[in-house]
């Protein structure tokens, strides 16, 4: 028996384990910096990239016959070596403007020439994923001003000024054109407001609308100079263009403020290696995603999650332990208890989806659309509350823990020695004295691990998000500096759901896969960190409440 | 409460039937199921009296009958101890006092009991200003996980009291009336299970005695505690005299002779005798008191 025990944990255990090293052998070298491979195949065609990975396969007839001579008596030699089979590598190529494919199955057959090429260079750019070449000039207002090394040299030492100017630019259109945008747009809903409260032709939807236009004015203005500014950064960062040349000897300009990092992949040192690692991982953790999500970072993700997370325990903590006590201290236990109670279980057994699709149904249409109708319909047609958002994806998730929660809750109120609550009432407290004097503090720590089982089930929930206000992209985060600090309505991003968008709805799949272990790494973590809080609180509880000498 | 109230109806007193005299053997009573008139010591009749038990029966669910007609008067400022074998309904009659068997499912009980003239089991008592006018011990010590100090005044807590002058008073006062006030004075804000098992038990007095109890119930308060502890508790016990009315369940026969001024003898729910601690030990009047302290059964 002891041995049976021991086995199905060990089992247990391996997985967990081995889930999490592939996880972290797929996830960590994502961001490694690799070196630059240049091949040149019989034909003289040459590709310059990074070997993301290498595997063997059996070539058919057709491949061998479609060889030239040479290559095909080399690939004949290698199958025969090895059981048939021939090596083949993939190699991250980039350039997708020029190639229209950012990865490329190299057969070695087929390689003449293999060379690392000392001067060669990774672009990433913040469009058309990476760039893999060779400088060639360095262009400012269109007249070369260094050549070769030099010109790489001469981009390193401008690229923080270009890469300066480019992020006032994305500050400005983000920050100060949506802020007077937004103005605008709660100028016209003002407008639309009265119109509706006193009729289109009131006097004071009159007044509203000649100050809505003369502020407009003003706004006008002043977006007039942030444009202007944003025109004149644009105009300086566009004299800086990095020429380039391709493997091929394509020749290509790339503009410098386009580039989100560059480094010569072939010279780096170790230390080198582990600055450009670090600041991937940096960029990934604090920065927006680019490229339909493929790069760039996660931070509204992450950020996304936790306030989901926080608002559902918000929401599903004081309605399972309402439910909970009104079950175990005030219902007479019974066959109705007894209904209810398997049915709350059984509530743990629905599918997710159907929570969603209720989510959907209830909260975003129906509660919603009611809110709109109610407190919003100067917006209307265009929804406020009526879609999904980070406050039905948070109420949808805890309708879906509530079962955790409740019997969780139960279990610790059950819990609670008699003689305590005996001792309270022979005080002469009343019910709801021993209660919440007594009862739910000892229950607390129980009731905090309810919690904890809540969060790690809805913070990898992803199904019902997609339905309730979970997106691809959110254009704002859902806590900003803007009033009312907390935009209950806004749909957000979540590490889970993007995982899903990586994983199978990327256009670059390749590019995506190693994205997907990272997220789901970085998931974890966050989950992890959120129930080590929950567990020092936990046990702050317990060594208050329970405890002692025994 | 008020459903708990509604299934405990006060009913009417059995018929008078046949009552076995002084000579007839216990056992033939309860065989026979006739009621059965304790001997009571013409002293404790003399006694100013604080709790009066009335023809009191209590019956947890429909047949188990724990309680047979229980007339009983404790005395007032005075300890009195209720003896027996297990199972004999002695801290079930403790716990009626202050009705903690309300909380039971199913019991039901007829008689009454009155607290200084004061119905305890009529129809419109508040069972919580009730059990304010009373404090309990219970057989295993059962502070609340908070603070030394926050445990001795919960009564005033649930009674609203904020003044931070009287709740010290109240608790150093507590403390004192319980001799734990020189071992906690330094530690009053830390948690109160922190403390040793005795230490906890004379906490729980402390906080039965915080509200000036008109009398004061105690479940066995040392059959959890080693001996030394014990001797505490039961030195405690003796001053509380005078001051308090203490009614307490024991199974330790040297114990009810050391501590306490009256016994009551109880045996298969029904009162024996009851008398002063010195007659009833010395000159049992019924057998079966006779035999159980002198170890003969139980």
């Amino acid at each position: 028996m002891q041995w049976l025990t021991a086995g199905a944990l060990a089992i247990c255990l391996a997985m967990i384990a081995g889930l999490l090293a592939l996880v972290i052998v797929q996830g960590a070298p994502t961001f490694w910096p690799a070196a630059l491979v240049q091949v040149r195949l019989e034909g003289g065609e040459t590709w310059l990239g990074e070997v993301v990975k290498e595997e063997r396969f059996a070539p058919s007839e057709a491949i061998f016959a479609a060889a030239p001579p040479d290559a095909r008596t080399r690939a004949e030699k290698e199958a025969a070596a090895s059981e048939g089979t021939v090596r083949r590598r993939l190699f991250r190529t980039g350039n997708f403007e020029l190639t229209n494919e950012h990865f490329r199955w190299i057969d070695d057959f087929r390689v003449v020439e293999e060379s690392r090429p000392e001067r060669a260079v990774v672009l990433e750019r913040t469009e058309w994923g990476r760039f893999y070449g060779t400088p060639k000039a360095f262009l400012v207002d269109g007249k070369p001003i260094a050549e070769g090394p030099a010109a790489w040299a001469e981009f390193e030492a401008r690229r923080d000024a270009v890469r300066d100017r480019a992020e006032e630019r994305r500050r400005l259109e983000k920050e100060a054109a949506g802020a007077l945008n937004r103005r605008l747009r709660a100028g016209t809903l003002e407008v639309k407001r009265l119109e509706l409260k006193h009729g289109p032709k009131s006097s004071e939807a009159a007044a509203a609308r000649i100050r809505v236009e003369e502020e407009a004015r003003l706004l006008e203005a002043e977006g007039a100079t942030v444009r202007a500014r944003i025109e004149a950064l644009d105009r300086e960062n566009a004299r800086y263009v990095l020429s380039m040349t391709t493997s091929d000897g394509r020749e290509h300009p790339i503009p410098a403020s386009e580039v989100v990092r560059g480094y010569e992949a072939n010279r780096l040192g170790v230390v080198d290696r582990l600055a450009v690692y670090a600041s991937r991982w940096a960029e990934y953790l604090v920065d927006e995603p680019r490229e339909a999500n493929s790069e760039g970072g996660v931070w509204p993700a992450i950020f996304g999650t936790v306030v989901m997370t926080l608002l559902m325990s918000l929401a599903v903590v004081p309605f399972g332990v309402l439910a909970a006590l009104y079950l175990r201290e005030y219902a007479r236990q019974g066959a109705l208890v007894s209904a209810v109670r398997i049915a709350v279980n059984n509530l743990a057994g629905v599918p997710s989806i159907v929570f969603g699709v209720f989510g959907l149904g209830f909260f975003c249409y129906a509660v919603g659309g009611s809110v709109d109708r109610l407190f919003f319909p100067e917006a209307l047609p265009s929804p406020t509350f009526g879609t999904g958002g980070v406050l039905w994806a948070s109420i949808t998730l805890a309708l879906l823990t509530l079962p955790v929660v409740i019997v969780a809750s139960e279990e610790a109120l059950a819990a609670v020695p008699r003689s305590m609550r005996e001792g309270s009432y022979a005080c002469g407290a009343s019910k709801w004295q021993t209660i919440r004097r007594i009862v739910l503090p000892r229950a607390a720590p129980g009731i905090m691990t309810g919690m904890i089982l809540a969060m790690a089930r809805g913070a990898g929930e992803v199904a019902p998000l997609m339905l309730v206000g979970a997106v691809k992209a959110a254009p704002d985060l859902p806590v900003d500096g803007e009033f009312p600090y907390l935009h209950l309505e806004r749909s957000f991003m979540h590490l889970g759901f993007h995982i899903y968008d990586l994983g199978f709805q990327s256009q670059n799949s390749e590019a995506a896969k190693p994205m997907v272990y990272v997220t789901t790494f970085l998931l974890i973590l966050i989950i992890v960190a959120l129930n080590l809080a929950a567990i020092a609180v936990r046990a702050r509880l317990r060594r208050r409440f329970a405890g002692g000498h025994f | 409460m008020s459903r708990t109230q509604t299934v405990m109806q006060v009913m009417e007193p059995p018929p008078q039937g046949a009552r076995v005299g002084a000579a007839a053997s216990l056992g033939d009573a309860v065989a026979q199921g006739v009621p059965l008139v304790a001997h009571v010591h013409d002293a404790t009749l003399r006694e100013p009296r604080v709790l009066e038990v009335d023809r009191f029966s209590l019956y947890y669910g429909g047949k188990a009958r724990a309680l047979w007609d229980i007339d009983l008067a404790i005395p007032k400022g005075k300890v009195t101890a209720l003896i027996g074998p297990s199972g004999c309904g002695k801290s079930t009659l403790l716990r009626s006092v202050n009705r903690l068997n309300d909380l039971i499912d199913g019991v039901r009980i007829t008689g009454d009991m009155r607290l200084n003239g004061d119905s305890i089991y009529a129809k419109d008592v508040d069972v919580i200003e009730l059990r304010k006018r009373m404090g309990m011990v219970f057989q295993k010590s059962n502070p609340f996980p908070m603070s030394i100090f926050e445990n001795v005044v919960y009564a005033l807590r649930i009674d609203g009291v904020r003044d931070r002058r009287i709740l010290e008073e109240t608790c150093e006062r507590s403390l004192r009336g319980a001799a734990l006030w020189d071992e906690v004075k330094d530690r009053l804000h830390q948690s109160a299970l922190g403390l040793s098992g005795g230490q906890q038990q004379r906490l729980c007095i402390a906080r039965a005695i915080a509200a000036e109890p008109e009398v004061l119930l105690m479940d066995e308060p040392c059959s959890a505690l080693d001996p030394i502890a014990t001797g505490r508790i039961e030195d405690l016990i003796a001053d509380l005299k005078g001051a308090y009315t203490v009614l307490m369940v024991t199974h330790n026969m040297q114990q009810a002779s050391r501590s306490s001024d009256y016994v009551a003898f109880m045996y298969l729910g029904r009162l024996v005798e009851f008398g002063p601690t010195n007659d009833v030990f010395i000159t049992p009047h019924r057998k079966e008191t006779e035999d159980y302290i002198s170890g003969r059964f139980g």
